[in-house]
């Protein structure tokens, strides 16, 4: 209820009746259960407002049930004003008219929110001319109209393409198109920039904002992620456990807020950059042979091209890297970058054009799987999804302690069991949760049964893609110490896959930036992450946006890097149709890789010109 | 699409070769011989007719002939009926067989489909209800009860159709067999249906399509079906298969002059050629059907289009 007196405050005393949408008391129950705790909210026209809660707060929930978007299962109650119109307990047949044409919605997940048989111009023109009547021609006029206006480039081609054909930031950018079809009033966004890299969500959030200045239309931005709001929030809403806990003028929330969970919400946003990772074990690390070495690997997939000829993608091309015991290795860069496939064809997981191999000193390249097999134990993985990574069917007892039943037959029943039950224990977990089955747990507790499996076996490398990615803000936090210390308790090397460059500047000492399957740059994550050399590293660390409204419009401006384009033709620098410094030797001669300072390598003919410009904010 | 199509239509050439040769070989392994029942044959008259059909020569020259002459078109002839070319069997028996594959294929899936989209538009609604008990008593009933059952009520007590046999140029006579055949496969196209849209209609580009405003009718024909009709289309290779066997009996309890029992009756008496013309007819309607529904699939799925080998 706070929130009306205080959008009221803000546009004058007829707060309530100039508002595009109004949400009074609203709730939603699932059998009985409140998960949306009477919201109220407004939006004005020209305004956005952004909330931001943690998964299961009950934002993304509270405007599907405005919307009459809710699952048949939820019980909605309360007021959804839309203008004059109640929109709680309308007929589809009435909202259907409001739907699409005068509220927009873009909703999270744009892999799965565009119908995969229908050509995009269908899916973009289908909403015009339903709700507006025009003819095809006009329509389809009006849709590659709509296609440059989200800067999507060769509109013509995208109208005939399938959703599967485009990238994740196209889409998007098909799906903004399609909110924005029939000149709505309000545009709901859901978490829009959350499944897109770094670069593609700078690109995103400065459409948005581009946008609002433009159109001047009401916008509602729900997101985990303080930061994407930054710069774009006129007001701030923070959601927890489906109620609005706190309210206010983006200023007033970002820099007084009220509430120690959105003083949390957003100290997690603002992660210091504090020291960088150091070395476990000193005396650990050093000596002995590295845990994992690859020398001049690569990875060919091959994939059929339209038509009948087959086009061999290189996933990966002259990789050299070694991970020294009890050090810890980050590898980043934006997804199709190889940074996966590296991983898999470290452990051999998946074969390789050429390269050499060695696991622990020894060279696995030729070694045949069953000979692989013991030495598996050493190398441990953890994975994105926590959740889908373990057998739905197994307790967490069983989960964990199968390591053993494998490697330890000869261990008894009570002595396994007494070892989970003190690794449970030391991952943060309650040893009576042995008893439950993956999907009773929290996203958090899922990842802490996965690295407690990982870690039974003292394994000398563990390797984690993206272990941190499918948390929530504090969820991630404590996964990342506990993966610090684990990594500092026993010495073990860590290589972690990640997007995220605060985490990584928390975690490792060294950073490997690739990009296109190719090595960019490696160095010290310190010095990597602050005063970077390779131009494409530099452009990856200023799209991530600043949980500041005072710095981030300026940054919101200024997009470093355009939308990926196709590879690049062979020979020359891979990253030169992107680059801001590329010059005819780029195009010429593949740049060497080089140690430009200590310890710290790139491949950039101008890396002298790029570490000049410091780096922004 | 095209290209698609045409690497599918000649992967079925070696795979009914291999079909052929395969039956070839295993029908002769089989104890017993064209001429081994029947009647008491002198060992004399025995040889000459082995002679006459080329059964006395080694087995690889007889397929070499085999071969030869079917690359001519030539079936050969039957033993068992009055050496009557098995191509002329097979030309009288296959329109009505066929007739009544079609009629049941089509009363089947259009039926199928209409019931499962009607269960789930109104979900607990009576064809909702009612759809998962009937489907299961209409899968366990074999067809040669559901066939003289409908024959019963319809035919003999109700007069509205005749209860068996058929004649030329009368589509009534194939109304009770193409329903007998066509219930079973209803009732699991049915379900599929049911099942598939309910599926796809929780999908996330579902609710997009809604938060466009494009109305009910629109998002469940153009957004939900096509995809939710996969494991449908995935169904009608197998139930090419049913079709076929599902025939045999429903042409015996109706008495059809069709195919089917020349499959029955060629294998008893071992009648090799006639045998062997009936794996090819339905080899290829089997293999035609599978092509068929695998060219549906990359219709309602453009991403099976481009997939690698």
């Amino acid at each position: 209820m706070s929130s009306i007196p205080a959008s009221a405050e803000a546009h004058g005393a007829s707060g309530e009746a100039t508002a595009l949408l109004a949400l009074k008391s609203l709730s939603v129950r699932f059998a009985g259960v409140p998960v949306v705790d009477a919201v109220s909210l407004a939006v004005h026209p020209g305004e956005c407002l952004g909330v931001v809660g943690e998964s299961g707060a009950g934002k993304s929930l509270t405007f599907l049930a405005a919307l009459g978007l809710a699952p048949p299962s939820a019980r909605v109650s309360g007021e959804a004003r839309f203008g004059a119109t109640e929109l709680i307990g309308r007929s589809e047949r009435t909202l259907d008219a409001l739907r699409g044409r005068r509220i927009g919605v873009v909703f999270q997940d744009p892999m799965g929110a565009l119908t995969p048989h229908l050509r995009i111009g269908t899916q973009l023109t289908e909403p015009i001319r339903r709700h507006t009547g025009l003819s095809a021609r006009a329509a389809r006029a009006r849709a590659l109209e709509l296609l440059e206006q989200v800067r999507l480039g060769e509109p013509a081609r995208c109208l005939q393409q399938y959703p599967y054909e485009l990238s994740g930031g196209m889409r998007q950018r098909v799906l903004l198109a399609i909110a924005l079809s029939c000149d709505p009033q309000l545009v709901i966004l859901d978490e829009p920039t959350t499944a897109l890299d770094v670069t593609i969500q700078a690109q995103i959030l400065a459409l948005l904002a581009h946008i609002k200045r433009e159109r001047g239309i009401g916008l509602v931005l729900v997101t985990h992620d303080f930061a994407a709001l930054a710069g774009l929030a006129d007001r701030v809403a923070v959601m927890r456990n489906g109620r609005v806990i706190e309210t206010g003028s983006a200023a007033q929330v970002f820099h007084a807020p009220r509430e120690p969970y959105t003083r949390e919400l957003l100290a997690a946003a603002r992660e210091p950059p504090g020291p960088a990772a150091a070395a476990a074990a000193a005396d650990a690390s050093g000596t002995g042979a590295p845990v994992l070495a690859v020398e001049d690997l690569a990875v060919h997939y091959r994939r059929r091209a339209p038509g009948l000829r087959r086009a061999a993608f290189v996933a990966l091309e002259a990789l050299n890297v070694a991970l020294a015991p009890g050090e810890s290795l980050a590898v980043v860069g934006e997804s199709g970058c190889g940074k996966s496939t590296l991983t898999r064809a470290a452990l051999r997981l998946i074969g390789v054009a050429h390269g050499r191999i060695a696991w622990l000193g020894r060279d696995v390249g030729t070694l045949p799987e069953r000979r692989l097999r013991p030495l598996r134990r050493a190398l441990q993985l953890i994975f994105q999804d926590p959740l889908a990574s373990l057998d739905p069917h197994l307790t967490v007892e069983r989960l964990v302690g199968e390591p053993l039943e494998v490697h330890h037959r000869a261990l008894g029943a009570a002595a396994r069991a007494e070892r989970v039950a003190a690794m449970l224990e030391r991952v943060g977990l309650d040893p009576a949760l042995g008893a439950r089955r993956p999907h009773e747990l929290s996203g958090g507790q899922c990842q802490r049964v996965g690295i407690a499996r990982a870690m039974m076996l003292a394994p000398r490398l563990l390797v984690c893609d993206e272990p941190l990615s499918a948390l929530d803000v504090r969820a991630q936090r404590q996964i990342g110490a506990l993966l610090d210390a684990l990594r500092r308790e026993q010495g073990m090397s860590v290589l972690l896959v990640s997007h995220d460059l605060n985490a990584v500047r928390r975690l490792c000492e060294r950073v490997l930036v690739l990009y296109q399957g190719r090595m960019a740059e490696l160095g010290p994550s310190e010095a990597l992450l602050t005063r970077p050399l390779h131009p494409y590293t530099r452009a990856l660390l200023e799209a991530v946006p600043v949980a500041d409204p005072d710095v981030q419009p300026g940054r919101l401006g200024a997009v470093p890097l355009s939308e990926r384009g196709p590879p690049a033709e062979p020979g020359g620098c891979v990253f030169r149709s992107r680059c801001p410094l590329a010059s005819v030797r780029c195009a010429e001669e593949h740049p060497p890789w080089i140690e430009a300072r200590a310890g710290h390598w790139v491949a950039c003919h101008h890396w002298e010109r790029g570490a000049d410009g410091m780096l922004r904010a | 699409m095209l290209g698609y199509a045409l690497r599918r239509i000649a992967g079925i050439v070696p795979v009914l070769l291999i079909l052929l040769t395969v039956s070839f070989f295993v029908i002769r392994l089989a104890p017993g011989g064209p001429f081994a029942s029947a009647r008491a044959l002198s060992a004399r008259t025995r040889a000459e007719l082995r002679a006459r059909y080329g059964l006395d020569r080694p087995l690889p020259v007889q397929y070499a002939a085999y071969l030869r002459a079917l690359a001519h078109g030539d079936l050969g002839r039957s033993y068992s009926l009055r050496d009557e070319p098995v191509a002329a069997l097979i030309g009288a028996g296959l329109p009505v067989s066929a007739e009544l594959g079609a009629a049941a294929l089509v009363l089947g899936v259009l039926s199928g489909i209409a019931l499962g989209i009607g269960a789930v538009l109104r979900r607990g609604g009576l064809i909702d209800r009612a759809l998962a008990p009937l489907a299961a008593v209409t899968l366990a009933l074999p067809s040669f009860v559901t066939g003289p059952l409908l024959a019963l009520v319809f035919g003999l007590w109700l007069r509205w159709l005749p209860v068996a046999g058929w004649q030329p140029d009368t589509p009534r006579d194939l109304v009770l067999p193409a329903i007998t055949l066509a219930l079973p496969l209803a009732a699991s196209i049915a379900r599929l249906t049911r099942a598939g849209l309910l599926e796809t209609l929780s999908a996330s580009y579902i609710r997009t399509a809604r938060a466009r405003g494009l109305g009910r009718a629109r998002v469940l024909w153009h957004h939900a079906l096509r995809p939710a009709l996969v494991p449908v289309v995935s169904y009608l290779g197998p139930a090419a298969t049913y079709l076929v066997t599902g025939s045999l009996v429903v042409e015996t309890v109706f008495e059809l002059p069709g195919t089917g029992r020349y499959l029955v009756m060629g294998a008893i008496d071992r009648d090799y050629t006639l045998v062997m013309g009936m794996v090819l007819v339905y080899g290829t309607l089997t293999l035609l059907a599978n092509l068929g529904a695998d060219l549906l699939h990359a219709w309602l799925d453009p991403r099976v289009r481009h997939e690698p080998e």
